[in-house]
């Protein structure tokens, strides 16, 4: 694997966050399939927008509302083409991966999912495209199906035939998963559903970060982000939804800007994507992404995603060979997410011992209970990498673990 | 190791970590809890038997880390033969030891939870330390539900 195909320095130069000594020593930062550090670019954004442009959007008829309208719709056209869908309507402003998840919960399955029906998920979701499906499911009186994940973390394609039934009305599943790190063959599985005329939601807060995305290649009917993962600022997210899907669906919220007109008896709702931004939305927000986008358009997401996979490969062989660590997931095909198990020592002790050298990392169960009951753990520690990683921060990350090791000896 | 690194792990809470006292289920328990840490997964539970008010038996089981683990050992040691009020004090002594520190508790009073005073310098691991504590509160108040360090 060659090397990260953009000049590292550079680039980690881009983040001031990573500038910084904690605990006494330089910041080691793992922990980018939590929350993104944000280049320089997307700080001076959001300060550039509250320094000249802020206004509400959509309504206004001065020039400063003309100018904030201007940089929310610019945002939407740059989060298009980010993701290769085919009309900027298609693009819908969340508040992140979990709200956009709960918008096509809440109209796709409040007007699709009946009694009897069935929505497949995986083995490997994140709580926040599990609890959604629970809650229509348990609402409607249908089930919710799970399609299994072998041993090194894959998705078990094997089964995904006879979980695909003629009730089930949504497959629903991750991109990625966060805390296997493995890339779900999300173009086979649309395939499979399509042929029996089941609409796909894919989770992408994983896979936007680490490669290439293109909704119209995935054929998917939706697709959800968050922007913070995304290097860009918390509190904003997307929703792709193919237009003639979106058109399908009643709103969501109701407020203001998602109505044509409002009298006592009736209101007449907006066309989408607007349909389904009830309320001032996250005008700055939206011009953070669109800057963290740009960002990385300028690095590149095929140097991005070189990048990943070198480091990965390093990080991997460099924790194997610390004696009593086992990773979680294996899969031939994922990204840089290391999760694993340290013989002895609880990850939660892992994560403050690597703490006191200035790493983080994460450790817990990752917001997905199931996978780790799946894998016999109550917990894994979690070093995600992102493009501003170096494998001097994996050789901390060792030199940390023999610590630990040392602690608990 | 930093000396808070050390304050927090010390002898006797990795020992305790590795060999917890009183790890089982006590057999004809009037009182039990479940307690849960949903930052981390952990999961433990609490039997007990309480006769007149005093506890005369006490378990844990469960997985979790070292800190909580350790601090669910050396609660059954320390609240063995109390009565609940008194088991109810030491657990407000141990809370004000883990979340403000060892100066604001006579050590005395606490006995080998002393031990506990390093995680006042962590206070992501409070609710490590505290989830048995809880629990055992759970416990004595009959409470059969699950109780959230959240």
């Amino acid at each position: 694997m060659s090397g990260p195909g953009f000049d590292l320095a550079r680039v980690r130069a881009d983040f001031p966050l990573l500038r910084q000594e904690v605990r006494g020593r330089p910041l080691v930062y793992l922990d980018s399939a939590a929350t993104g550090q944000k280049p320089q670019a997307v700080l001076d954004a959001l300060m550039r927008y509250y320094t000249h442009d802020n206004a509400n959007v959509h309504r206004g008829v001065h020039i400063l509302s003309e100018r904030a309208t201007q940089a929310f719709e610019d945002a939407r056209e740059t989060v298009r083409r980010f993701i290769h869908a085919k009309d900027v309507r298609e693009v819908i402003f969340v508040r992140g991966t979990t709200e956009a998840i709960n918008l096509v919960a809440a109209t796709y399955g409040r007007k699709h999912v009946g009694p009897g029906d069935e929505v497949l998920i995986s083995a490997m979701e994140h709580h926040s495209n599990i609890v959604p499906w629970q809650m229509v499911c348990d609402a409607a009186g249908a089930k919710l199906r799970v399609i299994p994940v072998d041993e090194r973390g894959e998705l078990r394609m094997d089964a995904v035939d006879a979980l695909l039934t003629e009730r089930t009305r949504l497959l629903a599943i991750t991109h990625v998963s966060n805390a296997l790190g493995s890339v779900n063959p999300i173009n086979a599985l649309v395939a499979k559903a399509h042929a029996k005329n089941i609409p796909v939601l894919v989770d992408g807060a994983q896979s936007v970060t680490h490669f290439p995305v293109d909704v119209q290649d995935l054929d998917c009917d939706f697709f959800a982000f968050s922007g913070h993962k995304l290097f860009g600022p918390t509190g904003i997210g997307v929703l792709y939804g193919k237009l003639a899907m979106l058109e399908s669906l009643p709103p969501y919220q109701g407020g203001g800007d998602m109505i044509l007109s409002v009298t006592m008896e009736k209101t007449v709702y907006n066309r989408v994507p607007h349909r389904f931004e009830a309320g001032t939305p996250d005008m700055a927000g939206a011009v953070g992404l669109a800057a963290a986008i740009r960002y990385l358009e300028a690095v590149g997401m095929e140097a991005v995603s070189q990048h990943d996979q070198w480091l990965l490969a390093y990080a991997t062989q460099a924790l194997e060979s610390v004696p009593g660590l086992k990773l979680v997931g294996t899969a031939p095909h994922k990204t840089g997410v290391l999760s694993f198990t340290l013989e002895d020592v609880h990850p939660h002790d892992v994560g403050t011992i690597l703490d006191q050298e200035g790493i983080c990392i994460r450790t817990g169960h990752h917001c997905a209970q199931p996978l780790m009951q799946r894998f016999g753990v109550a917990a894994t520690a979690r070093a995600s990498l992102a493009l501003y990683n170096t494998p001097e921060d994996v050789d901390a990350l060792v030199k940390g673990l023999h610590k630990v090791k040392e602690v608990f000896a | 190791m930093s000396s808070d690194l050390k304050d927090l792990y010390q002898e006797v809470v990795l020992e305790h970590s590795k060999r917890p006292r009183n790890f089982r289920v006590v057999e004809g328990a009037t009182c039990a809890a479940e307690g849960y840490n949903p930052l981390c997964g952990d999961q433990l539970s609490v039997t007990l038997k309480l006769e007149d008010g005093v506890i005369r038996d006490i378990g844990f089981q469960g997985q979790g880390c070292a800190i909580s683990k350790a601090s669910a050992s050396l609660m059954t040691g320390a609240v063995k033969d109390k009565t609940r009020e008194e088991a109810e004090a030491l657990f407000e002594r141990v809370h004000t030891l883990v979340t403000e520190g060892p100066d604001k508790v006579d050590p005395e009073s606490l006995g080998k939870l002393a031990v506990l005073s390093g995680v006042s310098e962590f206070p992501a691991r409070v609710k490590c330390a505290s989830l048995a504590w809880h629990t055992l509160h759970a416990a004595l108040d009959g409470r059969s539900t699950s109780v959230s360090t959240e």
